[in-house]
């Protein structure tokens, strides 16, 4: 089939559901908004398969299948085509944005059928995922900065969905300001690379990226790339500007799986991934990506810790399992960045919409203390959630043991890597298992304590079929890149994720030097080893803490009080930024508008006009009236006049 | 014996600095006065000074012009009194006022 | 001859509404008659060459022979798209004040359409004189508009605005004069004002010594103009002109009369003084930054939706300057589409705030909140508006925007770094508005309209759909094929970037 006629129904598809769904709006019928949305996307997948198929019988070489429409604008130099360019890595990015997207709408019909908005809810999703599509399809960095804003777009309206409420509303708006204030550096950011290479295309970036390392911190490129990571910290919700993501689970649950968490989150990751043979002669860029994923991976997991809000968890842990991905494109395993990217797509897509079912079956009840003892009414929302518990804390042989160990791996074995990355990763690690068990151990076992008006109960198969589709993939997602030590033991089993992206992926120059970084396969084993065992101990000691010692969390936070205090209010970031800069920026517009427009620059044109007023009262006091004066007017002018004339 | 002829001796000099002094008394009865007769009065003062002018230079220069023009004045200065008192007499009988302050009905 | 017809079709409009005897057809006149004189303008548009940077339909007559002043007109692809947009947005002004001007309906709609002579003719006119004199008749309908049919404060709002413009363009008129003067230089012994001419001229500049003639006509005819844009910090006469103008009045201010400041910069500025735009370039530019990040801070705390959309105005009529001053091709073609997308984002946003303040009588943002409710399509016409504001892409704003902190890059990094802050205000102030008037519980007057049998929130009429699709459309037309509209323009932009030095605008005969 004609690829640029795939191409276009596959990202065409979404935007004909959303004017579908978006023409009647009004309608409740949640059936006919839902099958359209949904047909819509599932189309998409479709697409994405056949292209997928495509790539893979097309010779390694070959993977590349560009489609240029029009062209966009032009202005002297600047050219943008509105192209798209399907490769092993936007290929992979396409089926898991359609293909979890399908699962999600239908879930979403499920989950949304009592709400009125329920055709804009899936005209507003129909859209993400066209935008989506084209953040990650665009061959230039502009064509994807404009699925990047429409991302942000869509997240403010569904994020607000619910405007009625102002708390919600007004998450929507953080969201969007937020991801603007990265949209602002990734402007400049482009125009940095513009500037050095002269195009924008990434294809033509990649080719262009010089080969050797640029040292200094205000290199064209490190600048560049630094600036393009600070808009994927917007939109990836990495320190500093994460603090919009917690917020944004103001949304419907199924848009929180599916933007805040499976792909919309991971635009940031997917951006640096794309342009990877630039990050890698910037190693300054890398070692602030690297740190800054860390501190963040380390950082989330901690307030995770002590939320009870079910998504709030699940937010702070898709804000430390980002900074995972960021840990490992910053010490240049971009292909494991990309793995952790599915899996966590699939297990943390998972998780999030079991939450949606237990929110529904719980009627709206989000706070975790209200629930516990939830396993004997919702057994497959336990099951599937148990899944998806048991890959995000990295047991082997879920997909997230997989995927989460090659970033720790590469995070001390890379040259760019460094043992403390290392050793943040594996904390990371046991935080995670630790609330998520403690998420576990609350909401689906011990003792019920649910309210005795609320009667919990299993949700539809329209909700349970995407559960257990995405609970499958969670477990078997890991094994198409089983590293090396483990296949070898296991009799050859090819890494086909590795193989697949490799053409791709760009060796860091200090790997060629010395051919495999000096590191044994005992350690890879030795390390593998060490963070599985903290996983496991921190679930146990989770499980135990939670379920066996009633007590023993109330005691704990007590003997660390002031520290408890300082994360469970989220580090007082929140507070720290209203008072640092909103605050400030507020009262001092208010105090510029009335000391220089009210004060100076009216009142300078208020003298400026007393002035002329001024003039025009002393000339109009010369006419009075009186001949009398106009007389000694001409006689004052006639001896003036003469005295002038004869005494010159 | 001081020489007194510059007293005796009368040069047009004397009189026109006598016609510039009627002037100037006839200037300043116009500025400074407010009683309407009293202004007309001056105006004729001023009047007469400027005859008194004419015919020094009539005289001095030997010609007739400005004998001619002091008729032209003094019929224009009758005719403006004529019709000046005449409007002072039928303000008066009006208004029983002649100080000009009383008529500013047309300052702005 | 088209040029003509379609600078004085409106004034023969102005007439014939002026002597219709029947009040209840009158605005069909108008709406006719306008969409008629939108039809000349297509004419224009499909007649005009796009490959030539060369003055096309050009009209020369004798007025004034004594003083070489003539009746001049000629288009080229700068002109051409403020002139579309002129001819765009006065049926749309028409249909909008249909419910909302109902006194003096005639001396309003003789108001717009000589409005609309003065402004298409100073689109047009090439010559010095003749410009000036558009310019001027420019005001005297606006002052009308906003001293009859504005609010409580109109009569303060007017006389500033007044005020503020002629000062400036009375220091243009003796900037002209002294070109004039000059002028036989070039023509070999008579003195002109054809613009032509004054191009000719090549007055020389001295940097450094701020009492040369070139830069003291550069900063005369540049103060008309910036009053006009109006830069911070002479844009104080905006705000109030805004609130206190009706809905057709802030209209066709934001959405054209402002554009005559830019035009003048392209127009007579830049090519007439190019040394010493240069020169002072950076003075343009820093009141332009300025310009944008103040507008935007004050924007945001302004208790009142117009006044916030007025001071927006003065953050998005910074990015036009920084454009035009950068003198680069992305700056000024970009500077040069977003005076249209302004014209249409900005001219849309009145609409929307008209069509409210038609229903509640009330401005106060507080006083809103929750009328996404009552008001749904409403909400989704304001709420994609407001993204043409903020410059998300796929919309017009982005395009130009873009373009514009491309310019002011290769300008100076500083810059683009300065005035990319715009971007994140720009959305902060639009969203929180956005927010507070649509958003959140139900606000006091959307209350009140509930209780009230007769003061009901109705949602769009058709007429208001019929006011606001043109626009949403042309939203994302621009947006989506931005290459189709400037195709039109980038060759007479690009060609004065090149020869700005040596500008020679040729006529059609002189090629």
């Amino acid at each position: 089939m004609n690829h640029q006629l795939l191409v276009a129904i596959l990202i065409l598809s979404p935007l004909i559901g959303f004017l579908l769904n978006g023409v009647r709006f009004k309608h409740t019928n949640y059936i006919a908004a839902g099958a359209i949305a949904t047909t819509a996307v599932f189309l998409s997948f479709v697409c994405s398969v056949l292209l997928f198929m495509d790539l893979v019988n097309a010779p390694e070489n070959q993977r590349t299948i560009a489609v240029g429409f029009y062209e966009w604008f032009s202005v002297d130099k600047f050219t943008i085509n509105v192209g798209f360019v399907v490769d092993q890595i936007s290929s992979i990015m396409i089926l898991i944005i359609t293909g979890v997207g399908s699962l999600i709408h239908l879930f979403s019909i499920g989950y949304m059928h009592h709400d009125k908005g329920v055709t804009k809810y899936f005209a507003y999703l129909n859209l993400f995922v066209f935008n989506m599509l084209l953040l990650v399809l665009g061959d230039s960095l502009l064509t994807m900065f404009v699925g990047w804003e429409g991302v942000g777009l869509c997240s403010y309206l569904l994020i607000g969905f619910w405007f009625n409420d102002a708390a919600k509303a007004a998450a929507g708006m953080k969201a969007f300001i937020t991801n603007r204030v990265g949209d602002a550096a990734f402007i400049i950011g482009m125009f940095i690379l513009f500037a050095t290479f002269g195009t924008l295309n990434i294809h033509e970036l990649n080719a262009l990226a010089p080969t050797t390392m640029e040292a200094s911190w205000l290199g064209a490129v490190t600048l560049g790339t630094l600036m393009l990571f600070i808009g994927a910290t917007g939109k990836s919700a990495q320190i500093p500007l994460y603090v919009w993501l917690p917020d944004a689970m103001a949304g419907p649950t199924p848009v929180s799986a599916l933007i805040h968490a499976a792909t919309m989150v991971t635009a940031g990751v997917y951006m640096i991934v794309r342009l990877n043979p630039l990050f890698v002669v910037a190693p300054n860029t890398m070692m602030v990506i690297a740190v800054i994923g860390a501190a963040t991976a380390v950082m989330a997991a901690t307030i995770g810790l002590t939320q009870y809000d079910i998504k709030k968890v699940l937010a702070y842990s898709t804000v430390s399992q980002l900074g995972y991905m960021f840990l490992a494109v910053g010490v240049g395993a971009f292909g494991a960045g990309m793995f952790h990217l599915m899996t966590h797509a699939f297990f943390k897509a998972l998780m999030f919409l079991g939450s949606g079912s237990v929110i529904h079956g719980m009627h709206e009840e989000q706070d975790i203390r209200k629930m516990g003892g939830l396993k004997k009414y919702m057994p497959i929302t336990h099951i599937t959630f148990l899944l998806g518990w048991l890959a995000i804390i990295g047991m082997p042989p879920f997909s997230g043991f997989f995927s989460k160990d090659e970033i720790l791996w590469q995070a001390y074995s890379s040259p760019r890597g460094h043992v403390l990355l290392w050793v943040a990763g594996a904390i990371g690690a046991g935080l995670t298992a630790f609330y998520m068990t403690r998420l576990m151990a609350l909401t689906f076992w011990g003792t019920s304590r649910v309210d005795k008006h609320v009667h919990p109960h299993e949700s539809g198969s329209l909700m349970t079929i995407p559960l257990i589709v995405l609970a499958i993939l969670s477990v078997i997602g890991g094994w198409v890149g089983i590293p090396h030590v483990i296949s070898e033991s296991f009799g050859h089993i090819p890494n086909y994720w590795e193989h697949w992206l490799s053409p791709l992926m760009t060796k860091l120059p200090e790997l060629a030097e010395n051919a495999h970084g000096g590191h044994s396969a005992a350690e890879e084993w030795a390390l593998m080893g060490i963070s599985v065992s903290i996983a496991s101990i921190s679930a146990l000691t989770a499980f135990v803490m939670y379920l066996k010692k009633g007590d023993a969390p109330k005691k704990f936070v007590e003997a660390i009080g002031p520290v408890y205090k300082a994360v469970y209010n989220k580090y007082f970031v929140d507070e720290f930024y209203f008072a640092s800069i909103i605050n400030p920026l507020v009262t001092g517009s208010r105090n510029l508008w009335y000391y220089v427009d009210v004060n100076v620059i009216d009142k300078a044109t208020y003298k400026a006009t007393d002035l002329v007023r001024g003039g025009g009262s002393f000339v109009r006091s010369l006419q009075n009236g009186n001949m009398q004066q106009y007389a000694l007017y001409i006689i004052a002018g006639v001896a003036i006049t003469l005295s002038l004339v004869l005494m010159r | 014996m001081p020489d007194i002829s510059i007293l005796t001796t009368i040069t047009p000099n004397h009189y026109l600095v006598l016609s510039a002094c009627l002037f100037m008394i006839g200037v300043a009865g116009v500025l400074l006065r407010r009683n309407l007769i009293v202004l007309f009065m001056s105006i004729e003062l001023m009047l007469n000074a400027v005859n008194l002018s004419f015919v020094t230079f009539s005289h001095s220069f030997g010609k007739v012009d400005g004998q001619v023009m002091v008729f032209f004045v003094m019929t224009i200065a009758a005719a403006e009194a004529a019709v000046g008192l005449a409007l002072a007499v039928s303000i008066f009988k009006r208004f029983k006022e002649v100080n000009i302050r009383f008529f500013e009905h047309l300052k702005g | 001859m088209l040029l003509s017809l379609l600078i004085f079709l409106p004034i023969v409009l102005a007439l014939a509404v002026t002597a219709w005897p029947q009040k209840s057809t009158l605005r069909y006149l108008a709406l006719a008659g306008s969409i008629l004189e939108f039809v000349v303008s297509l004419f224009v548009l499909i007649q005009f060459d796009q490959g030539s940077p060369a003055l096309q339909l050009v009209e020369k007559r004798v007025w004034v022979e004594r003083f070489g002043i003539s009746y001049f007109l000629g288009i080229d692809g700068i002109s051409l798209m403020l002139v579309m947009l002129t001819t765009f947005l006065t049926p749309i002004i028409i249909l909008a004040s249909w419910k909302s001007i109902d006194e003096r309906v005639k001396g309003f709609h003789a108001s717009l359409f000589v409005l609309q002579t003065a402004m298409l003719g100073s689109f047009l006119a090439m010559d010095a004189i003749l410009f000036y004199t558009f310019w001027e008749l420019s005001l005297i309908p606006m002052y009308f508009m906003v001293g009859i049919w504005g609010g409580a404060r109109r009569i303060y709002a007017t006389i500033k605005f007044f005020i503020y413009t002629m000062a400036g363009s009375v220091l243009m008129l003796l900037a002209i004069i002294f070109m004039m003067r000059l002028t036989p230089e070039v023509t070999g012994g008579s003195i002109s004002s054809s613009i032509l001419d004054f191009y000719k001229l090549q007055i020389p500049f001295i940097a450094g010594d701020f009492f040369t003639p070139q830069t003291l006509l550069f900063f005369a005819f540049a103060l008309a103009f910036a009053i006009k844009v109006p830069m911070f910090p002479l844009h104080t006469w905006l705000p109030d002109a805004h609130v206190e103008a009706p809905t057709p009045g802030s209209v066709i201010l934001a959405g054209v009369m402002l554009k005559m400041g830019p035009y003048g910069f392209i127009r007579w500025v830049i090519p007439l003084f190019p040394e010493a735009s240069e020169h002072f370039s950076w003075l343009f530019i820093g009141a332009g930054v300025v310009g944008i990040i103040y507008g935007a801070l004050v924007a945001m705390i302004q208790p009142d939706v117009k006044k916030l959309i007025a001071y927006s105005s003065v953050s998005h009529m910074g990015y036009i300057v920084i454009g035009l001053f950068t003198m680069n091709s992305y700056g000024l073609n970009g500077g040069l589409y977003q005076m249209l997308n302004h014209g249409i984002s900005t001219g849309a946003l009145f609409l929307l705030i008209g069509m409210i303040y038609e229903r509640t009588h009330s401005r106060e943002i507080s006083k809103y909140g929750g009328l996404a409710g009552a008001m749904p399509f409403f909400t989704i016409a304001f709420v994609i508006v407001t993204m043409s504001s903020i410059a998300v892409p796929m919309t017009n704003g982005f395009i130009g925007e873009f373009l514009i902190l491309l310019g002011s890059y290769q300008y100076s990094p500083w810059v683009a770094a300065l005035s990319v802050t715009g971007v994140i205000l720009g959305a902060a102030y639009m969203l929180w508005m956005v927010k507070r008037v649509f958003f959140g519980p139900k606000g006091e007057l959307v209350l009140a309209a509930e209780k009230d049998p007769h003061h009901h929130l109705y949602d769009l009429s058709p007429r208001e759909v019929l006011v606001l699709v043109p626009l949403i459309l042309l939203i994302f037309w621009m947006g989506l094929f931005p290459n189709q509209f400037m195709n039109y323009s980038k060759t007479s932009v690009d060609y004065l970037i090149k020869n700005k030095n040596q500008y020679m605008l040729l006529g059609a005969g002189e090629r």
